[in-house]
């Protein structure tokens, strides 16, 4: 038995010792790609894309990494501080203002192309730049659209909204109201996350919250642009009950089968959800994507686009950014954009014919990527704790009724602003 | 006593409770592993599925290493298990048995270290590991999972060789055994189902953990099943359901297998000591 034990035992370290780590020498330059595409299209394109990259750089290897949405904060911190990061980062943009601060990630100033500089409007480089530097290059982006029942808002005979005439944030209201009743509603907000969807639909109306003074420092001012799209989305819960107040702690996916069952006429949702309703969709069931309401400043709208970044420890600079330049040529954006059911940030990408077919509302959500800028938050100190601790239970209780407009103010911009004070010290 | 007929009704209503409050996330995970991406949009999902499908399991193989990844991790939990348990046993039987300041002091400090958060080590964790050459290493790992589930096993092995009667070893002292003929012969037998019990702790903790090795392990090859399953989980939540659903049952299975085939051997274990005979 002892002797049973004890072959067990060394069998078992052999094999542990076998899965250690050999250290490098020599040979090409491998650099390490962390991609956090998880939809089997969007993994099969940054694959592909990896190998055809490595059959044409011998002496620069790409090796593919999978990261996961779920905890890339953490782990890339960690990683971070061990000097174990990888070489090109992906993320989201709204993810990067304490690594781009905490001198962890490089400053692409200097190393991309002109090519890839002039490729991408201001405004997207804008929810990248830190300062003075830019930390990331934005690639893809998503705004929040309206995914509506076809065959309900025709029965309904509603105007039907297009990009070149949306419906207004009065006229949304009015209609949602107009499709109500009988246990069904016009509209389900998911508002899991209700800090991002308010702040980022509030550019519509001209709503910007963070205001930054002259000394630099950064506070909340709850303006009457600000109230538009908190007041909408209040007035249908409590006061016209269009919108369910039980969808409003939900996620996206949460309210697809509400929606596919004729509970719900429309869900406001990002564009990337499309893929999720292709897939789960009744056979027969007509859908289509509408913009979302426009305000004074039109269809206005903050997004926190994904983004590469460079690790400030690679030895490898340079390479990097030759890869990322390689990886989001206009043809190759357009081929990630694809896979994961958003839309490029590219100008010369943005104009593939494969992005304005009607087919699953590809030509209404390329119609507003002009419209796309950075979310106000994104670039403010202390923005996630004013959002955890301040923001999403204000909000909340607005939208369920059990606070009033005057309390909502009163939490966001004094208690907020206490928050904030103390990260601009 | 004899225990009333709506009494033991009553308490028969309260196991079915429990049973059910328990498998219920384990059925639910088995009927989503068998539906259609149309079934699970579906306002009012059957426990059933109504076109049971095997898609799911495809598609999470098809995408995902499951085979390799379920292999890495039943290396790091085996390994992580025998380790553990051949360290906490002499430990805890030392422990037991002498009791000096020393012994009280060492189960001061395992208690104490149970009260830190993995978020506070795992950054100086991190580093150590780099400097012994262990990150993007499946024994690195084993040796992290070691470290953490070493303080509750010898805590859990502590109460099982005190619940051994010391009467028993001075017996069989005076029929003339040694030291090392009575801990082979008399405790270690005894011992048994604590030492299954701690074993199956230390597999199951190893075999569920996600951080530590989403951190430590940088190669795709060397990846564990619950950081490859993430790989089914997108921004914001949102999550490719049926795959996740089937992967994630395959990855339970192996623990109910162990706990099939230990049960006996694991209650035995648990209610050694609870009372003096």
């Amino acid at each position: 038995m002892r002797t049973r034990l004890t072959t067990a035992v060394v069998v078992l370290l052999l094999l542990l010792a076998g899965c250690t780590s050999a250290s490098r020498t020599g040979g090409p330059i491998t650099l390490r790609f962390q991609s956090l595409a998880w939809q089997d299209e969007s993994v099969a394109a940054n694959r592909e894309l990896v190998e055809e990259w490595n059959a044409t750089h011998s002496d620069v290897k790409v090796e593919y990494v999978q990261g996961s949405w779920d905890s890339v904060h953490d782990q890339l911190l960690t990683s971070f501080e061990g000097g174990e990061a990888p070489d090109i980062i992906h993320d989201a943009s709204d993810d990067l203002a304490d690594f781009a601060y905490g001198g962890y990630l490089a400053d692409l100033t200097g190393l991309l192309t002109d090519r890839l500089k002039s490729g991408i409007p201001l405004r997207s480089w804008r929810t990248a730049t830190f300062g003075n530097g830019i930390y990331g290059v934005p690639f893809l982006q998503e705004p929040r659209v309206l995914i509506a029942n076809t065959t309900w808002l025709a029965e309904a005979g509603v105007r039907i909204p297009t990009p070149e005439h949306p419906w207004t944030w009065a006229e949304f209201r009015q209609i949602t109201e107009r499709l109500s009743g009988d246990g069904r509603y016009g509209v389900a907000w998911p508002l899991k996350e209700p800090v991002s969807a308010t702040l980022n639909l509030s550019l519509s109306a001209g709503g910007q919250l963070f205001h930054r003074g002259a000394d630099g420092k950064v506070t909340v001012r709850f303006r009457a642009a600000d109230q538009v799209v908190p007041r909408t989305v209040h007035d249908q819960v409590v006061v016209d009950h269009s919108a369910p107040d039980s969808t409003l702690g939900s996620g996206g996916s949460d309210t697809l089968p509400g929606f596919f069952a004729g509970r719900y006429a429309m869900v406001p949702l990002g564009f990337s959800y499309r893929q999720q309703i292709v897939q789960q969709a009744p056979k027969g069931f007509r859908w289509e994507v509408l913009p979302a309401p426009a305000g004074a400043d039109g269809l206005a709208q903050g997004v926190s686009p994904q983004t590469l970044s460079i690790a400030a420890d690679s030895p490898h600079k340079k390479e990097a950014a030759e890869f990322i330049d390689f990886l989001l040529r206009p043809k190759n954006m357009v081929r990630l954009a694809l896979g994961d059911w958003m839309l490029p940030t590219g100008t010369e990408a943005l104009g593939d014919p494969a992005l304005h077919t009607a087919t699953y509302g590809w030509a209404t959500g390329t119609a507003l990527a002009g419209h796309l800028g950075p979310a106000p938050a994104q670039t403010v100190r202390g923005y996630p704790e004013w959002k955890d601790k301040v923001a999403t239970p204000a909000l909340q209780e607005y939208y369920s009724g059990a606070i009033g407009l005057g309390e909502l103010r009163h939490r966001l911009e004094t208690d907020g602003n206490l928050v904030l004070a103390r990260y601009q010290r | 006593m004899r225990t009333r007929p709506a009494a033991r009704a009553g308490q028969y209503a309260a196991l079915l409770a429990y049973l059910v409050f328990l498998a219920f996330p384990l059925l639910w995970l088995l009927s989503t592993a068998f539906k259609s991406p149309t079934e699970l949009g579906s306002l009012h999902p059957t426990w059933i599925p109504r076109h049971p499908t095997l898609a799911n399991f495809r598609q999470a193989f098809d995408e995902q290493p499951l085979l390799r990844a379920g292999l890495n991790s039943l290396l790091a939990a085996l390994g992580a298990a025998l380790i553990a348990v051949l360290l906490a046993t002499p430990l805890a039987y030392v422990i037991a048995r002498r009791r000096t300041a020393l012994s009280r002091a060492v189960t001061g400090w395992v208690v104490v270290s149970q009260a830190f958060p993995f978020v506070l080590v795992i950054i100086p964790l991190f580093l150590v590991l780099k400097h012994l050459r262990l990150i993007d290493s499946l024994f690195g790992l084993v040796m992290v999972y070691v470290v953490w589930a070493l303080p509750f096993a010898l805590w859990m092995l502590v109460g099982h060789v005190r619940a051994v009667p010391v009467e028993l070893e001075e017996a069989a002292a005076v029929d003339g055994a040694g030291r090392l003929r009575t801990l082979v012969s008399v405790t270690a037998p005894l011992l048994a189902p604590g030492i299954v019990a701690t074993g199956l702790f230390a597999f199951v903790t190893a075999w569920n953990e996600f951080f530590f090795a989403l951190v430590l392990l940088k190669t795709p090859e060397k990846q564990t099943l619950p950081v490859v399953l993430t790989h089914f989980i997108g921004a914001e939540g949102v999550a490719d359901l049926g795959p996740l659903a089937a992967a994630a049952f395959l990855a339970t299975l192996p623990s109910l297998v162990v706990f099939a085939l230990v049960q006996r051997r694991i209650a035995g274990g648990l209610l050694a000591g609870a009372v003096k005979s």
